[in-house]
């Protein structure tokens, strides 16, 4: 039996942290040099994490399956990074900005994780700002802010639509900094294959080299995780390719505990998909729906070209309904709305699977020029990949999986249910509840990397004296030929399908079944068919070359293995979810007006699941959540 | 639409390389390039023949993965793209296209048309950052920067270390890629401190690493996918002279 | 000294360094021209010109010194540039390169035309400046300048001449520019008027020295 004590401190919530922060045990700086500690992912967590450590003294081992930590994809984000600053002076505060977060995410996340989120999220910006980072100035020279779905301040902390970028890109310099100081030793193009664990404790791992595919065991102290969502298990998302949950995957069945696997979020303004042939979802900047306008045709099957559709013709469907938020609702509910129109046959574009957004009001009232100059890259994007021009006809949109709330279960310390090993940003489930907030990722990226995780592992390391553990031990041995052979296993199916064709029909099976509305009916489907399919793949899948070069269908082969046996537990978690919170939408859970209707009784609790074999269900473990500080109210936005 | 692709296959560093010519039916206009080589690879997977490897991953212009030379540009044909948003619609039924890694002796071949780029890396690690520890800044307002300066600051950073810049030049020198970065934080009050060491640490790097010297050609600016400025070069060349004259 | 030759030797600094003896080349230029065009006075000013210059012999040879070192200088530099950035871009170059495209002609062929220069510097001194050394009688100078032996009343030396000059407007279209791009000094308010001058230094001055052979040779030497 899994323990899940999530280790909150006592006291108020506000004093949470800081009373932490004093009982935590402190590793003296001496001692500091003698622990290693391997970090997994350089995207925004781990990067700040493994930087903020070598500072500290420890010895850290990074690793990235990219050329360069600058890769990873925390460089997509566009929107920005939220933080309680309240610079603009209109009533923002830590508690609101903790308020708005478990609101948003639809009262399923942890308050004290939360509140600490809040707490750090002003230092994340000094510390930003001090690197360099080049974020949106006002004339007076001072920090600029805008506003983002879901809040009524403005707390946006913004570089153009490139924050992802500059954020990473500082991370990074500070991580270069202590490679060039030769505290952290970073190994590039290397993928990390499985989790050793030793007398109970995360010791080490096993990677590959993807240039010239060796496989080595790597030991520490401790292991971070700082490996990203899982949206590709939908292969269409607006994650990077090689995006994958392996890692988090195979340190789950090593005994980490996985966490609301089903709350993943759909974002409702992406390109739509425009052949069979589309390797990706692009974003187009959720900051569009504050001048664009949603509609579709009203009849089904009107063919006319949009421009063609006179307003009596047209539904603006948002408006319609909610006409207090009208085109600004959240994610959640805009995405399944544009779905809905669509399976009513009211869907545009050569699919079917797309509805407009127009901008010629807007450009009536202020001007092409004013247009331009707000959103002109992503005009420009839009019209690249379509090679339509948006100033003249409207902008074809759809929803497209982005973001995974959930992710490895981890406590206040933010370690998983293997002592030592600690997971960091998406990869972990902890602060967003069902349902993300704009600009939040980056947020919550930093703060586990530059303000938790150093104070955190302090304390879990101070109690373990380092030994001379090394990878001759027995379970390195072990799990060393348990990656080989997993391996060759893979190379060995000599069938005819490329692994790519396999991803897509998994997609398929969860967009439809697991997607942005579910039902009992269809989660059962995906039940049968997700487990046929990694049978399928077992037998069918092509993967030329070796293992002992260069071989990137060998790593998609092996990410896309771990993809199969995830998305089996993504419709487990959904169908024993009896409710709709967040970006879970249980059809048979809504209200008259259709909208989501949560369980608070029976379902106020994180879903913590627990490997046993491949093809059996896993076993469910609850942590109840607790709220003492927020009231539990119903999201209304008409 | 049909193409003919001759593309350059070259099993790893050690060993040669040569084109091998495929062709590729049934081409629609939307799909990107990489959609195109995507389709390509799973019929040599198919055959049992081994796909073409290539560099890329966020397939939106942000990541910098990608970089291939398409009919002698880098990127492709178009200006202030990255080979991942190029599309097929830029060619035409019955083209050759003739597909090239970047090539230039800091930049050596991985396989195929995947080249090593860690240069960029060492380059960035001898002084791409400012020196603030985790935990010390100072509030964020508590130095004001001009607009002006936070946006050539941005203008700067922007640059997405993709090496188009080296991979066009005939002297293959990283001068934009090293120059955006030492201007980013020159222009900022928070670099002044590192300003000297900086800039002579980062060209001291870029020339260990073997790049060519810049003969101001001006191909970077041309082809690179985020538009970052000579005026960049012209900055780092000025910060160089200031540090090695001043004391 | 150490920071000085690191100064030298690194890419930026030997960049500077062809700016800076660039630019001093390029100053030369317009004393050349200066006494180039006492031709157009007639016989007596020009000769006047040269016997006045001879007269300050030490100090000419000063110059001549300093102007050979800046010359070496600028040419073993280029030697050493062009060697390194062959070496940078690697072994196997572009089946398909697309120049053209991506930049302008003249910054891809400094060394083309700065080689056909140094061999036009070369002749050029061996004809005029050495017969001015060896064969001064005076009042001769201005007969051996539009002369038919080594002056341009030979149609080789005038064509020779005119090919050089449309060459150096080319060497100076990128190289005057380029060196202030090298100072760092192109992007800021003096941006415009730089390019002003540049336009004196690649079509101007090259223009007025062609003018020489074509009034001289083609007009009134009547060839």
């Amino acid at each position: 039996m899994m323990k899940f004590d999530a280790h909150i401190p006592d006291g108020p919530l506000a004093e949470k942290w800081t009373q932490h922060k004093f009982n935590l045990k402190l590793v003296n700086p001496a001692n500091k040099r003698k622990y290693t500690i391997i970090v997994v992912g350089t995207g925004l967590a781990g990067a700040s994490a493994a930087a903020t450590l070598a500072e500290l003294g420890y010895n850290i081992l990074a690793f990235s399956y990219h050329e360069s930590p600058r890769r990873a994809h925390s460089i997509a984000a566009q929107g920005g990074i939220n933080a309680a600053k309240n610079y603009p002076n209109d009533g923002d505060s830590i508690f609101r900005l903790f308020y708005d977060t478990i609101k948003g995410g639809d009262y399923r996340a942890r308050e004290a994780n939360v509140y600490r989120l809040a707490e750090v999220s002003n230092n994340i910006i000094d510390q930003c700002v001090a690197q360099g980072i080049p974020f949106a100035r006002e004339y007076g020279g001072l920090l600029d802010n805008r506003s983002f779905g879901g809040a009524q301040v403005s707390r946006t902390f913004y570089a153009k639509g490139q924050t992802g970028q500059q954020l990473l890109l500082g991370a990074y310099s500070a991580l270069v900094r202590q490679m060039h100081a030769g505290k952290v030793k970073f190994h590039p193009r290397h993928d990390m294959l499985d989790l050793v664990v030793v007398d109970g404790r995360a010791r080490g791992i096993i990677t590959r080299n993807l240039v010239t595919g060796e496989i080595t065991a790597h030991v520490a102290d401790a292991v971070i995780l700082a490996t990203g969502g899982y949206a590709n298990v939908f292969y269409l998302s607006t994650n990077a390719m090689a995006s994958n949950a392996t890692a988090s995957w195979r340190a789950h069945k090593r005994g980490a505990a996985f966490a609301n696997p089903c709350y993943t979020q759909i974002h409702p303004t992406c390109i739509p998909v425009s052949s069979e042939h589309q390797s990706k979802l692009t974003l187009m900047s959720e900051s569009l729906r504050n001048d664009g306008r949603v509609w579709v045709p009203k009849n089904p099957g009107d063919t006319r070209a949009p421009n063609d559709i006179p307003e009596e013709d047209r539904d603006y469907y948002l408006e319609r309904i909610y006409p207090s938020f009208g085109n600004l609702v959240p994610r959640d509910v805009a995405s399944r709305r544009a779905k809905a129109v669509c399976d009513e046959g009211r869907g545009v574009g050569a699919t079917g699977k797309a509805v407009y957004l127009d901008f010629a009001d807007v450009i009536q009232r202020n001007g092409r020029q004013w247009v331009e100059d707000k959103y002109g890259n992503l005009f420009d994007m839009y019209q690249q990949i379509t090679g339509e021009n948006p100033y003249e006809v409207p902008m074809r949109i759809y929803p497209a999986p982005h973001y995974t709330m959930g992710g490895l279960w981890v406590d206040y310390n933010l370690m998983s249910t293997i002592p030592g090993l600690f997971v960091l940003g998406e990869a972990n489930f902890s602060d967003h509840g069902a349902n993300r907030l704009g600009a939040s990722a980056l947020m919550q990226g930093l703060a586990d990397g530059y303000f938790v995780i150093p104070y955190t592992i302090g304390g879990y390391l101070a109690q373990k004296p380092h030994d001379s553990l090394d990878t001759s031990h027995e379970e390195f041995t072990k799990a060393r030929k348990g990656v080989e052979d997993s391996l060759k296993r893979l190379l060995s199916i000599q069938g005819d399908e490329p692994v790519e064709e396999l991803h897509k029909r998994l997609g398929r099976i969860l967009w439809d079944y697991v997607g942005m509305s579910r039902n009992r009916k269809g989660l059962e489907t995906a039940l049968k068919e997700i487990p046929a399919l990694r049978e399928e793949f077992w037998k069918k899948a092509r993967i030329p070359g070796r293992e002992d070069e260069f071989n990137p269908e060998l790593e998609k082969a092996s990410r896309v293995a771990d993809f199969m046996e995830l998305a089996e537990l993504m419709a487990q978690d959904a169908l024993h979810r009896e409710e709709s919170c967040g970006a879970h939408f249980r059809e048979e859970y809504q209200t008259e007006e259709n909208e989501a209707k949560r369980d608070d009784e029976h379902f106020a609790y994180s879903a913590n699941w627990e490997f046993v074999e491949v093809g059996k269900p896993e076993i469910l473990h609850k942590e109840e959540l607790v709220f003492e500080n927020v009231q539990l109210t119903t999201r209304s936005y008409k | 639409m049909k193409v003919t692709l001759k593309v350059w296959r070259q099993k790893n560093g050690s060993t040669p390389g040569q084109f091998v010519s495929y062709e590729v039916d049934q081409v629609s206009e939307d799909m990107s390039f990489f959609e195109m080589l995507d389709m390509l690879n799973n019929s040599l997977v198919r055959k049992g023949e081994e796909p073409i490897s290539f560099d890329h991953d966020c397939r939106e212009g942000i990541c910098g993965t990608c970089g291939l030379m398409i009919n002698g540009r880098a990127h492709g044909p178009l200006k202030g793209v990255t080979t991942c948003q190029l599309h097929m619609r830029s060619f035409s039924d019955g083209d050759t296209i003739v597909v090239e890694p970047w090539r230039a002796r800091a930049f050596p071949v991985i396989r195929d048309l995947i080249v090593d780029r860690t240069a960029f890396d060492r380059i960035m690690e001898a002084g791409g950052y400012i020196s603030v520890r985790t935990g010390g800044a100072p509030d964020a307002n508590a130095i004001p920067i001009s607009k002006k300066a936070a946006d050539a600051a941005f203008d700067s950073a922007a640059c997405i270390g993709c090496g188009a810049c080296v991979a066009t030049c005939k002297n293959s020198s990283a001068m934009l890629f090293t120059a955006a970065k030492v201007s980013q934080f020159a222009v900022l009050p928070q670099g002044q401190v590192e300003r000297k060491e900086r800039v002579l640490n980062m060209v001291a790097q870029m020339d260990a690493e073997g790049f060519g010297a810049c003969t101001n050609t001006g191909a970077c600016e041309a082809e690179c996918p985020k538009e970052i400025s000579l005026v960049n070069i012209a900055r780092l060349n000025r910060e160089f002279l200031r540090a090695s004259l001043a004391g | 000294m150490n920071w000085f030759f690191q100064f030298m030797n690194s890419s930026v600094g030997k960049k500077i360094t062809m700016a800076t003896t660039g630019l001093l080349l390029c100053l030369y230029l317009v004393i050349h021209l200066f006494g180039n065009l006492f031709l157009y006075a007639g016989p007596e000013a020009f000769n006047l010109y040269v016997e006045r210059l001879s007269s300050l012999k030490p100090l000419v040879r000063v110059i001549e010194v300093i102007l050979t070192l800046i010359f070496v200088f600028h040419i073993w530099n280029a030697l050493r540039l062009t060697l390194a950035n062959r070496r940078s871009s690697g072994e196997i170059s572009y089946t398909e390169y697309q120049a053209h495209e991506v930049s302008a002609l003249s910054s891809r062929f400094m060394g083309v035309t700065g080689s056909i220069l140094f061999i036009f510097l070369v002749v050029h001194l061996q004809t005029i400046w050495y017969t001015f050394q060896t064969h001064h009688q005076e009042g001769q100078f201005y007969a051996v300048v539009t002369g038919n032996q080594v002056g341009f009343g030979n149609p080789v030396y005038a064509v020779f001449y005119l090919i050089a000059m449309f060459l150096l407007g080319f060497h100076l279209k990128h190289g005057f520019q380029s060196a202030f791009q090298t100072f760092g000094i192109r992007y800021n308010k003096y941006g415009k008027l730089i390019e002003a001058i540049a336009v004196i230094f690649w079509l101007i001055i090259p223009a007025t020295f062609a003018t020489i052979p074509i009034y001289f040779g083609f007009l009134k030497g009547g060839f």
